[in-house]
C-alpha cells in the first residue's frame, strides 16, 4: 500500500485545484484564485472560530497560490495558530507555511519562537523534528539567539533519537552559517567531531555537512576528524556492496557519505600522520582501482554513484598535489572520461582536468590531450560542455602550444554561441599578450578578434592593444600596416575603425613611404568609415585627422576642408562640434612647432596590470581561472607592456613611466591611475589628444601609487595630471629631513588662490612635525613654484602625512590630496657589521613582536642590481658575506628618531623557483620596536 | 548547499517550490521562469549540469537537473556540491516518491503538495542533505501517515473528490512519470 494516504486529502482543496487546471484563460484563472482568496480572507476575519481542520484547509489552499505566483500577504498568524495545535497534521502545515512563505526578518519570528520552544522540549521526537526544520529553514537571527545554545545540547545528548539528531546537526548548521558568532561550539567541538563515528548512518550523513562547514572556518579546532573521517572512509570503501544495507545504492555503498567524506578531506592538507597518511592512500587507490572494474549493473544510477566518488578522490588527489604516482592516474582516469560516450562524464572530466593543468606535476600529462580537448570545443553537441572545453584549453596554454589553441579559439569563435563569446574574446585576447613571443602575431591575433568577434570585443581589449602597441617601437610599423590592411575590408566593425584612427593617427607615417598607403590614402580610407560611425568613434577620428596634419603636411588642405564642412562644424554633438572648431584654429595658427610639441607622440604607458584580466576576474569567479595563472599573467603582461627590460635607473628617474598622460587614465580603465582629474564624462571613449582641451575637473583622491614609489628613493615626480606636475626633492640627516616641492603649472592660464596645506591623519601630529612657509597664491601659466617642508621626526610612524593642495583654473576649483612619502625609513643611518655582530643581534631580537615577516609574489623581475639598489635607496647598510646563503641579502641600519633610536635587521629571501613560473619572497624585519619592524616590513613588502 | 529545488512541467507551470536562500517573492518566480528557459531548451541527451541564471548567482551555481516525461527536477547547488551525487539525490527523491504514491504522476505532486513537501523535508533540510537511504526516508512518512490516521476523521469523505479528480479526461497528462529507459521503479535489492 502507498505511504501516502491518497484519500486523506481535503476535500475543498481538491476541488479549488481542480477548478484552476479547467480555468481556460490566464484571465479565468486570476479571477478564480482572487475569489479564493476573498472567501479565505473573510473566513479568517470572520467571527466564528474556524477548526483546526479548517485552518488547515485554507493555508493549503494559500500554499498552493504561492505555488501559481501569487503574493500571499494574509494568512501568517492564522499559521503561526496551527503551530500549537496538538494535531500532528494541522502542526506540520503550519510549519510548512512558515518555512515557505515567513522570511527571517518577519515580526511573527517572536511568536514562532514560542511553539518551537514548546516542540523542542516536548520530547516528542516528531514535534522536534518539525521544530527543528522550521529553525533550520527560517534561520533567523533572533531563532539563533533563541535556540543556538539549546541545539548542541540535543545534538549530543545520549537519549535523543537519531532522527533528531540528524535534524539539529543541520539545523545547527543553518544557525552558524547565519549567526557564527551566536554558536559557540567550544566544549561541544570534540563530541561533534565523534558523530563521524556515530552508529547510524544518517547521523554521520547529516554531521558530515556540519563538520565541514565547521571545519573551514576552524580548521585548527577540528584537525581530530581527519583520522576519523579516513577510517570511516576506509571502512566504507573497503566494505562489500552489502554490507551497509540501506545505504548502499544501486550496489556502491554509502557513495553520498564517500563524497562528503572526500569533500571533508579536501578541507584539510595531507595527513601528517603516516598511518592515518597510508591508510588514505590505500582508499584512493582503492576507488581508482575500481573505476577499473567492470560494473556491477548496467544502470546508469550505479555508474553515477560510482563516479561521483571517483571524482571526488581525484579532486582530493589534485588538492593535496603531492602523490605524483596518484596525480598520474588521476589524469589518466580523466582522460578515458573525456572520450566516455557520458555527456555528464566528459562534462566533469573537462572540469577536473582545469584544475589538474595547474599542477606541476600534472601540466604535461594534461597537455598529452589537446587535441581531444580541441575536438570536444569543435564537435560537442551541449554548450555546457564546449565551454568547459574552452576553460580547459586556457587552463592548459602555455607558450609551447599558444599559437595552437589560440589559433583553434579564434576558429571557434566564428560559430561559438552568442553566450560565451565575450568570454572567449578575452581568453583569445588574454592568453595571446600573455604567450606573445613576437608582437606581430599579438597584433595579428588581436584584429583577428575584432574581425571575427568585433561585437563581443570589449573596451579593453582594444585599448590593451594600442597600450602594448604605444609600449613597443618594434611593432608599431607593422601593426600600422596591419590594421591599415584590414581597413580595407568594406565592412569592417566599428573596434576596428576605432584602433585603425589611433594607431594611424600615431604611426601612419611609417607605412607612409609606400605610395600605396600614402597619407591621402590612409586618411581617405578611415574617413570613408567615418559615416558608419557612432559618435565617439568619431570623435576619435576627428583627433586622427589633425593628427594627421602635424604627420602629413601635406594632408592640412584636405582635412581642413573636411574639418570646415558643415556636418562637421556644425554638427549637433557639441562633442564633435568643439573638435571640429579647435582642430581647425589650431591647425590654421599655430605653427609647426607648436603643432608639433602639441601633437607629440604618445608616451608609453606605465606599466600595469592588464585590465582584461581584471574584467575576466570580474566575470568568472576565482574559481575558474586559477589564481596562480592570474598572477602570472600579471607579470608576464607587465613584461609586454615594456616594463620589464627598464633599467631601475630609468623607471625611478621618473621621466616616461611616471608621467602618465590623460588618455593613459582613459585606457588603462579602473585601474588606479595617479592621474584622476579630467575624467571626461562617463563611458566616453573619447581619447583625448590635447591635455588643454578637457577641462579639468576637480579631483580628490589621495594616490597611493606615487607614494610607494618613493619608498626607496628621494627624487622624482610625485604627481601629474594635465594641469600640474609636483616633482620632489628630499634629504634626510639623524631625525630630520628638507623636502623640495616643485609645482608646475602646465597649462597657459594662471592659477589662483594657489594654497597648499599639510595634515596629519591618526596620531601622526605627535610623531612627526612638518613645518612650512605659504607658497604665492598666483601660478602663472608655464611657471614653476617651489615649496620648502622642514621635517623632523620625534617618534616612529606608521602613517603619512598628507598634501592639499587647492587652486582655481578657469573658475573651477581643484583639489589634490597626496600623501607626502615621508615614511619611517627616511631616517635611517646605516650600519655596517660583521655576520658575527649581525647574528648576535638578531638573536637578541628574537621575541616574536620584535619580528615583522611576509612572504610575498614577487613584482617585478629579480635583478640582483636592481635588488641591491632598492636595498640601498632604503637606507640601510647592505651587509655582504654575511648570510651563508649568497643568494639572500641582509641590511642593518638604525632609525633616528628625536625620542629614540632603533636599531632595525633585514633579511630578504628571494626564492627564483617557489612554483613554476612563480617567484616569491620572504621578507623578516627584527626591531627593538614591534611598530618600527611592522611598519617597514609592509612599505617594503610592496617594493620587490 | 542547494540553494533551491524547483519542479515544474514541460510548459514551465510550478508544481514544487523551495527556495533555502531568501528571495522575495517576484524574484522567486523570475527565477523559475528563468530556470525553465534554460532547461527546456536543452536536448534530453545532453549533460545534467549547467551553469546557474543570472537571477540565482552566475556560474557560482549549478543548475543541475533531471527530466521525466512531463517534469523537470532541478536542483540550484553551490560548488561544495558533487554534481553526480545531486544527480544520484534527485534520483532517491523521485523513487521515493515513486514509493510513496505508488507510481506517482503529475497529478500527485499537484493534488498533494503538501505531502510531496512533507517527503522533501525528509530528504533536505536548510539546503543540506539530511537522508539519503530510501527505506528510511520511506519510514518516517509511513510515520506520519500514521499519526495522521489515528487523529483521524477527517478520510473517508474527499477520497471520492480525488479519485473523481483524477479520473477527470486529461488527455494531454500521461499516467505516470516513468517512460523511457529512466526507470524509477525502485530495483528489488538482489540479495547476495
Amino acid at each position: 500500500m502507498p505511504a501516502v494516504s491518497k484519500g486523506d486529502g481535503m476535500r475543498g482543496l481538491a476541488v479549488f485545484i481542480s477548478d484552476i487546471r479547467n480555468c481556460k484563460s490566464k484571465e479565468a484563472e486570476i479571477k478564480r484564485i482572487n475569489k479564493e482568496l476573498a472567501n479565505i480572507r473573510s473566513k479568517f476575519k470572520g467571527d466564528k472560530a474556524l477548526d483546526g481542520y479548517s485552518k488547515k484547509k485554507y493555508v493549503c489552499k494559500l500554499l498552493f497560490i504561492f505555488l501559481l505566483g501569487h503574493d500571499i500577504d494574509f494568512g501568517h498568524m492564522e499559521a503561526v495558530n496551527l503551530l500549537s495545535s496538538n494535531k500532528y497534521t494541522e502542526k506540520q502545515i503550519g510549519y510548512l507555511f512558515i518555512s515557505v512563505l515567513v522570511n527571517s526578518n518577519s515580526e511573527l519570528i517572536r511568536l514562532i519562537n514560542n511553539a518551537i520552544k514548546n516542540d523542542l522540549s516536548s520530547r516528542n521526537p516528531t514535534f522536534m523534528c518539525l521544530a527543528l526544520h522550521c529553525i533550520a529553514n527560517v534561520g533567523s537571527r533572533e531563532m539563533a539567539e533563541a535556540f543556538a545554545g539549546e541545539i548542541p545540547r540535543i545534538l549530543v545528548a545520549g537519549d535523543t533519537m537519531d532522527s533528531v539528531k540528524q535534524s539539529a546537526a543541520l539545523c545547527l548548521l543553518r544557525l552558524y552559517k547565519a549567526s557564527p558568532d551566536l554558536v559557540l561550539m567550544g566544549e561541544w567541538t570534540s563530541r561533534v567531531v565523534h558523530l563521524l563515528n556515530d552508529q547510524h548512518m544518517g547521523v554521520v550523513t547529516a554531521a558530515i555537512s556540519l563538520i565541514t562547514c565547521l571545519s573551514q572556518k576552524n580548521p585548527d579546532e577540528f584537525k581530530t576528524c581527519v583520522s576519523l573521517a579516513v577510517s570511516r572512509l576506509s571502512r566504507i570503501v573497503s566494505s562489500a556492496s552489502t554490507d551497509l544495507q540501506d545505504y548502499t545504492y544501486y550496489f556502491v555503498p554509502a557513495p553520498w557519505l564517500s563524497c562528503k567524506l572526500l569533500r571533508l578531506l579536501q578541507c584539510y592538507p595531507p595527513p601528517e600522520d603516516g598511518a592515518v597518511k597510508g591508510r588514505l592512500v590505500e582508499c584512493l587507490e582503492t576507488i581508482l582501482n575500481k573505476a577499473q572494474e567492470p560494473p556491477k549493473s548496467k544502470k546508469v544510477q550505479h555508474s553515477n554513484a560510482k563516479n561521483a566518488i571517483l571524482f571526488e578522490a581525484i579532486s582530493l588527489i589534485i588538492h593535496y598535489d603531492s602523490e605524483p604516482n596518484l596525480l598520474v592516474r588521476a589524469c589518466n582516469q580523466l582522460g578515458q572520461f573525456l572520450q566516455h560516450r557520458e555527456t555528464n562524464l566528459r562534462y566533469l572530466a573537462l572540469e577536473s582536468m582545469c584544475t589538474l593543468a595547474s599542477s606541476e606535476f600534472s601540466h604535461e600529462a594534461v597537455k598529452t590531450h589537446i587535441e581531444t580537448v580541441i575536438n570536444a570545443l569543435k564537435t560537442e553537441r551541449d554548450v555546457s560542455v564546449r565551454q568547459r572545453a574552452a576553460d580547459l584549453l586556457y587552463a592548459m596554454c602555455d607558450r609551447s602550444n599558444a599559437k595552437q589553441i589560440v589559433a583553434e579559439m579564434l576558429s571557434y569563435l566564428e560559430t561559438a554561441d552568442y553566450s560565451i563569446r565575450e568570454e572567449m574574446v578575452l581568453k583569445v585576447a588574454i592568453l595571446a599578450e600573455k604567450y606573445a613571443v613576437d608582437y606581430s602575431w599579438y597584433v595579428d591575433t588581436i584584429l583577428n578578434l575584432i574581425r571575427i568577434a568585433g561585437d563581443y570585443v570589449s573596451e579593453e581589449v582594444w585599448y590593451r592593444v594600442i597600450q602594448i602597441v604605444i609600449n613597443r617601437d618594434d611593432v608599431q610599423g607593422y601593426a600600422a600596416k596591419t590594421v591599415f590592411e584590414a581597413l580595407q575590408a568594406p565592412a569592417c566593425h566599428e573596434n576596428m575603425v576605432k584602433v585603425g584612427g589611433y594607431i594611424l593617427g600615431e604611426f601612419g607615417n611609417l607605412i607612409a613611404g609606400d605610395p600605396r598607403s600614402s597619407p591621402l590614402v590612409q586618411f581617405n580610407l578611415l574617413h570613408s568609415k567615418f559615416h558608419l560611425c557612432s559618435v565617439p568613434t568619431r570623435a576619435l577620428l576627428l583627433s586622427a585627422y589633425i593628427k594627421f596634419i602635424n604627420l602629413f603636411p601635406e594632408t592640412k588642405a584636405t582635412i581642413q576642408e573636411v574639418l570646415r564642412s558643415d556636418s562637421q562644424i556644425r554638427n549637433s554633438d557639441v562633442e564633435l562640434q568643439q573638435r571640429a572648431v579647435e582642430y581647425l584654429k589650431l591647425s590654421s595658427i599655430a605653427s609647426t612647432d607648436v603643432l608639433a610639441t602639441v601633437l607629440e607622440e604618445m608616451p608609453p604607458f606605465p606599466e600595469r596590470e592588464s585590465s582584461i584580466l581584471a574584467k575576466l576576474k570580474k566575470k568568472k569567479g576565482p574559481g575558474v581561472v586559477p589564481v596562480s595563472e592570474l598572477e602570472d599573467g600579471k607579470r608576464e603582461g607587465g613584461e609586454l607592456n615594456g616594463g620589464g627590460d627598464r633599467g631601475p635607473d630609468s623607471a625611478m628617474s621618473a621621466s616616461n613611466a611616471s608621467t602618465p598622460s590623460p588618455s593613459a587614465d582613459l585606457l588603462g580603465l579602473r585601474s588606479a591611475a595617479p592621474v584622476s582629474a579630467a575624467a571626461p564624462s562617463a563611458g566616453s571613449l573619447l581619447v583625448d589628444v590635447f591635455s588643454e582641451s578637457g577641462a579639468g575637473g576637480p579631483a580628490a583622491a589621495v594616490n597611493d601609487d606615487g607614494f610607494l614609489r618613493f619608498v626607496c628613493k628621494n627624487n622624482g615626480v610625485l604627481f601629474e595630471n594635465q594641469l600640474l606636475q609636483i616633482g620632489i626633492k628630499s634629504e634626510y640627516r639623524q631625525n630630520l629631513g628638507r623636502m623640495y616641492l616643485f609645482y608646475g603649472n602646465k597649462t597657459s592660464v594662471q592659477f589662483a588662490s594657489f594654497s597648499t596645506t599639510v595634515s596629519y591623519p591618526g596620531e601622526l601630529q605627535s610623531q612627526l612635525n612638518v613645518q612650512t612657509k605659504p607658497v604665492e597664491p598666483l601660478v602663472e601659466g608655464g611657471a614653476q613654484v617651489q615649496q620648502v617642508l622642514n621635517i623632523e621626526c620625534i617618534t616612529d610612524f606608521s602613517e603619512a602625512p598628507q598634501l592639499n593642495i587647492k587652486f582655481r583654473y578657469g573658475g573651477a576649483l581643484q583639489n589634490i590630496t597626496l600623501k607626502l612619502p615621508v615614511t619611517i625609513n627616511k631616517f635611517f643611518q646605516p650600519t655596517e657589521m660583521a655576520a658575527t655582530d649581525f647574528f648576535q643581534r638578531w638573536k637578541q631580537l628574537s621575541q616574536p613582536q620584535q619580528e615583522a615577516q611576509k612572504i610575498f609574489k614577487a613584482n617585478h623581475g629579480m635583478d640582483t642590481e636592481v635588488l641591491k639598489a632598492k636595498l640601498l635607496g632604503l637606507g640601510t647598510a647592505l651587509l655582504e658575506n654575511v648570510d651563508p646563503n649568497p643568494e639572500n641579502y641582509v641590511c642593518a641600519g638604525v632609525v633616528q628618531t628625536k625620542s629614540q633610536q632603533v636599531g632595525v635587521l633585514l633579511r630578504l629571501e628571494p626564492n627564483a623557483q617557489a612554483q613554476p613560473g612563480v617567484q616569491m619572497y620572504r621578507l623578516t624585519l627584527r626591531s627593538s620596536k614591534d611598530t618600527v619592524s611592522k611598519r617597514l616590513c609592509d612599505l617594503l613588502a610592496e617594493q620587490f | 548547499m542547494i540553494n533551491a529545488i524547483l519542479i515544474f512541467n514541460n510548459h514551465g507551470k510550478p508544481r514544487l517550490i523551495r527556495f533555502y536562500q531568501y528571495f522575495a517573492e517576484e524574484l522567486q518566480q523570475q527565477i523559475i521562469r528563468e530556470t525553465f528557459h534554460l532547461v527546456s531548451k536543452r536536448d534530453d541527451n545532453v549533460c545534467n549540469f549547467l551553469e546557474g541564471g543570472s537571477l540565482i548567482g552566475g556560474s557560482d551555481y549549478k543548475l543541475i537537473y533531471r527530466h521525466y516525461a512531463t517534469l523537470y527536477f532541478v536542483f540550484c547547488v553551490d560548488s561544495s556540491e558533487s554534481e553526480l551525487g545531486i544527480l544520484d539525490l534527485i534520483q532517491v527523491f523521485v523513487e521515493t516518491l515513486d514509493k510513496c504514491f505508488e507510481n506517482v504522476c503529475e497529478l500527485d505532486l499537484i493534488f498533494h503538495m503538501d505531502k510531496v513537501h512533507y517527503i522533501l523535508q525528509e530528504v533536505v533540510m536548510g539546503g543540506m542533505v539530511l537522508e539519503t537511504n530510501m527505506n528510511e526516508i520511506v519510514a518516517q512518512v509511513e510515520l506520519q501517515n500514521r499519526m495522521e490516521k489515528s487523529e483521524g476523521g477527517l478520510s473517508a469523505a474527499p477520497a471520492r473528490a480525488v479519485s473523481a479528480v483524477k479520473n477527470m479526461n486529461l488527455p494531454e497528462m500521461p499516467r505516470n512519470i516513468n517512460i523511457g529507459d529512466l526507470n524509477i521503479k525502485v530495483p528489488s535489492l538482489s540479495p547476495f
